[in-house]
């Protein structure tokens, strides 16, 4: 089988991030630029998928140059290609423009399965995913804690408020996974010097054949209009006890509304 | 610095150290267990075949690779480093650069695999940084080499995958009076080796290293390793190459007390503001960033020489003494920020405080190292 996983470059998790002051955006360069952790449960559910059934697995990625070296290391997990989407005309580009640009990159290759993480870490909308299923007109089966697949028929359970749904789709089908559903592997060294011949496709908004005014901030839906730094932790309140620390903490807690 | 291959590639062992490593080595290290479980995983990523072919099961790296592994892993635990460390560049290395083709094909797949460690015993009760006052010798007799005496302080010589030491001994005199040296390998488990209990140590405490007694053990005379009468000059090839990873393994513990420190600096409180606000704290951990990243320049430099080919023997030798010397401070100063906290067990300064003196000390003490570098200056 032929599987797609989506993957996305993020600010390390761990770092702080920053919004720009003059275009609202993220600030990417000031942190290292990660693949997307949940990204890696996608590609290792592909890659055990692969190495039950048979086929290949190609890394797809929409980003900026640095985004290549994420594609990399998606890649030396033991995947066999990549196709990297690079234009500098789709920065700011939001959920909507998003979908339509990994819609027309994966569109016509004969996916059988397409794989994304649940949600990004950075943005958190967990969106893409279904977006892209509703452009290319494949079922979608998102959240999916476990997945089968038999023939051309896909079982996944998904997760719910109330515990899992069992549901089945045929192939060509949309997946989004979330971390339960494996354990990513650690690439290996040989792997991601293997990874280095491994054959990347870099392509242009413009080879997708897309339309300019429908990508990037300027097509973006939403705009921020304003945004404020989190305001610093105020200092705590330090109640010592001279025999009546416990009625003094009651009444700081009944004050604050916690009691 | 890093090519995109070594960046990813670092990344990797960083949340290898992060994810697999840090959630349970305090535990090891306060029971003093070996953790198997562990370098078992560490074999699965190819870490102990960093810098070997992939014809003998290695994974195609050099040793600058194997540095950066070290680094990274030493940043969350030195105990794990140094058992990578001892186990490729003391226990695989001397087979790999001296032994026959028969002795590489024999023993470097499973080593490479972490399947099974190799130690390297050359210290004696007697003779350390004087190693040419080795005691133990080596007599030929009926097709084999018999072997009596003993080894101090052998790394990875007693884990339940050990499988192999590779043990300097005397084997001659050379017409000068002096010892003529030969490096020979005991399997483990052979007849009249006894491996001691584990040492009760100030740190590296889920390292593992014994003292070994050798009484009339027999080994074929084909478990030579390299020339006879070579061992010496062998061993000492192998110990530049080693100071460049020990050096490694000094940074990533220089750096693991400042990621520590920062942490601790931005949260803890006293006086209504973090401690960090001082300066007087502050101005430590400047200084700690300038001291790790000078010792990773300084490693860095001594292993690009080593792989151009060029003479670094007094740069690995700076590099060491340089870096552990700087890992010390950073420890003590760790600690200090730390307040009580990190005379605490549970802080992992506390065990890096307890891991940075032996660097000092394993591998060529500093003052070794002195010694070699002044030799290099032209100081007789
Ligand atoms: C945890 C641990 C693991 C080890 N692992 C191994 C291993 O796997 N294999 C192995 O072979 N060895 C191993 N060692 C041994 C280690 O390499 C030696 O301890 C080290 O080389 C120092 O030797 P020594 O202890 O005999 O000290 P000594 O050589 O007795 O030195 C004592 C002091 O005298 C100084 N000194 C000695 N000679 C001179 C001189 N000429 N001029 C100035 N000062 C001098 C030294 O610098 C030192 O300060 C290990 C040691 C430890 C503690």
């Amino acid at each position: 089988m032929k599987i797609a996983v989506c993957v996305k470059q993020v600010p390390d998790t761990w770092a702080e991030k920053k919004l720009k002051a003059d275009t609202s955006t993220l600030d990417r360069e000031s942190a290292d630029g990660v693949l997307n952790e949940l990204d890696e449960y996608a590609v290792e559910q592909a890659l055990q998928l692969v190495e039950a059934n048979g086929g290949e697995v190609v890394i797809v990625t929409m980003g900026p140059e640095r985004a290549a070296e994420t594609l990399r290391k998606a890649i030396s997990m033991g995947a066999d290609a990549g196709i990297h989407v690079l234009d500098n005309n789709l920065a700011g580009s939001d959920a909507i423009a998003t979908s339509a640009v990994l819609a027309k990159a994966l569109e016509g290759r004969d996916f059988d399965l397409i794989i994304f993480g649940s949600e990004s870490t950075d943005a958190r909308m967990s969106v893409i995913p279904a977006m892209v299923a509703e452009r290319l007109g494949l079922a979608q089966v998102t959240f999916a804690q476990k997945v089968n697949v038999d023939g051309t028929t896909l079982t996944a359970e998904r997760v719910t408020d109330y515990g899992f749904d069992t549901l089945s789709a045929t192939l060509p089908a949309v997946v989004s996974v979330v971390e339960k559903i494996n354990e990513p592997r650690y690439p290996s060294f040989k792997g991601i010097m293997a990874a280095k011949k491994k054959p990347v496709e870099t392509l242009t908004a413009t080879d997708l054949g897309l339309d300019p005014s429908v990508v990037g901030a300027g097509a973006a839906w939403s705009a921020v209009a304003d945004f404020a730094a989190r305001p610093p932790k105020p200092a705590g309140v330090v109640i010592s006890d001279e025999g009546s620390g416990g009625t003094s903490i009651a009444d700081y807690l009944t004050t604050s509304k916690f009691i | 610095m890093l090519n995109a291959e070594l960046r990813i590639f670092q990344q990797m062992v960083r949340s290898f150290a992060n994810d697999v490593v840090a959630p349970v080595i305090g535990d090891h290290y306060e029971a003093r267990t070996f953790p198997y479980e562990i370098v078992s995983q560490m074999g699965d990523l190819g870490l102990f075949g960093l810098p070997f072919p992939e014809e003998y099961g290695g994974s195609g790296g050099d040793y600058f690779t194997l540095c950066i592994a070290i680094e990274e892993l030493a940043r969350v635990d030195s105990s794990v480093a140094i058992t990578l460390e001892a186990a490729v560049s003391l226990g695989a290395m001397p087979i790999y650069r001296f032994g026959t083709k028969e002795q590489k094909e024999k023993y470097l797949p499973s080593m490479c695999s972490g399947q099974m460690l190799g130690a390297f015993g050359l210290t004696e009760s007697g003779a350390g940084s004087d190693a040419g006052g080795t005691k133990t010798t080596a007599v030929r007799s009926e097709g084999d080499w018999v072997i009596n005496g003993s080894k101090a302080f052998i790394t990875n010589s007693g884990t339940n995958i050990t499988g192999l030491i590779t043990v300097n001994a005397v084997t001659g005199t050379r017409p000068d009076g002096t010892k003529e040296i030969s490096s020979i390998i005991v399997p483990s488990g052979t007849r009249g080796l006894t491996v001691g209990p584990s040492y009760s140590k100030v740190g590296w405490n889920a390292s593992d290293t014994h003292e070994l007694a050798f009484d009339d053990v027999r080994v074929p005379l084909e478990n030579l390793v390299g020339a006879e009468g070579r061992g010496y000059a062998q061993f000492l090839s192998i110990l530049d190459e080693g100071r460049i990873a020990i050096s490694a393994l000094a940074v990533g513990l220089a750096q693991g007390c400042l990621d520590e420190s920062i942490k601790y600096a931005n949260t803890r409180m006293a006086f209504g503001r973090t401690i960090g606000t001082n300066q007087a704290i502050a101005f430590k951990l400047a200084d700690m960033e300038v001291r790790t990243y000078t010792a990773r320049l300084a490693y860095y430099d001594a292993a690009a020489r080593m792989l151009r080919g060029e003479d670094f023997k007094r740069q690995a030798a700076v590099a060491k003494l340089y870096s552990s010397d700087i890992a010390v401070t950073n420890a003590r100063e760790a600690t200090q920020i730390h307040g009580g906290y990190g005379f605490m067990n549970e802080y992992p300064v506390s065990r890096m405080w307890r891991d940075s003196k032996i660097l000092e000390i394993g591998e060529g003490t500093s003052e070794v190292q002195r010694m070699l570098i002044a030799r290099d200056l032209g100081v007789n």
